[in-house]
């Protein structure tokens, strides 16, 4: 449990949030107007956030709730997306991984919302299937099947069941992810 | 029976594989997101709303 003043505590998780906010959009303009949104709520509802609970997780509905309420107002079945993953990608060194993480970005921006919003939580948050579905407002079980499957149309799009192709993709992911400041674990 | 116990073996040898390797890509993508910059306008509403509770709190 945090020490901090809930409204200091709430200032560490903005970049996780915003992050999330981008996956989510994969728009910045959108992403931030969301975060813009989700800070105020949070900010001026702080009092019912329950100290000894996951602030993160509870940011991060405030803002998956957020997204979905305004899609749906604006009945935007396609979503409005920039380059926000190749503008990170032309910041990075050369390497014989970029192709790779290029394709997996690529990859990643054609799931569905929700399996998009699946993977982020419990792969690269490493939240559990219950609480990624209690914030999703799913049962545990939908979401390891929205996970599962998340998993499977990415291995299809990138021809991982492939044995050769998974060899390649192995050793330049090694290449991409196996930095200090990213430990391969 | 062994030769179908080893197939199964090797197919989940695969899948984690490649679970593990989406994942890892997965934490990639989103840590490179998050060393994004903080744009300005968060900034901003950040310190409104501190100002707001200054000044709330000087006049309780």
């Amino acid at each position: 449990m945090s020490n901090l003043d809930p409204k200091d505590e709430l200032v560490t998780h903005l970049p996780a949030l915003r992050a999330f906010a981008l996956s989510l959009t994969r728009n910045r303009a959108t992403a931030d107007d969301m975060m813009q949104d989700t800070v105020l709520k949070a900010w001026s509802n702080m009092s019912k956030f329950q100290p000894g609970t996951n602030m993160r997780a509870w940011l991060f509905t405030i803002l998956r709730n957020n997204f979905y309420t305004s899609r749906r107002k604006l009945n935007r079945e396609v979503a409005d997306i920039d380059n926000v993953y190749a503008e990170k990608l032309a910041v990075k060194p050369e390497h014989d991984g970029r192709l790779q993480m290029m394709d997996f970005k690529q990859a990643f921006d054609q799931l569905p919302d929700e399996h998009r919003e699946a993977l982020i939580l419990v792969g690269a948050n490493g939240f559990s299937y219950e609480d990624a579905g209690n914030m999703c407002g799913v049962a545990t079980g939908t979401m390891k099947s929205r996970v599962s499957r998340a998993r499977n149309k990415l291995s299809e799009l990138l021809s991982l069941e492939d044995d050769e192709a998974l060899e390649l993709t192995d050793a330049a992911t090694m290449a991409v992810v196996g930095s200090p400041r990213m430990p391969s674990t | 029976m062994g030769r179908v116990d080893d197939m199964a073996s090797e197919e989940d040898s695969k899948k984690q594989r490649i679970s593990k390797y989406i994942d890892e890509n997965l934490k990639q993508v989103f840590s490179d997101l998050v060393d994004d910059d903080m744009p300005d306008q968060i900034v901003d509403l950040l310190s409104v709303l501190r100002a707001q509770d200054q000044e709330r709190n000087t006049k309780k």
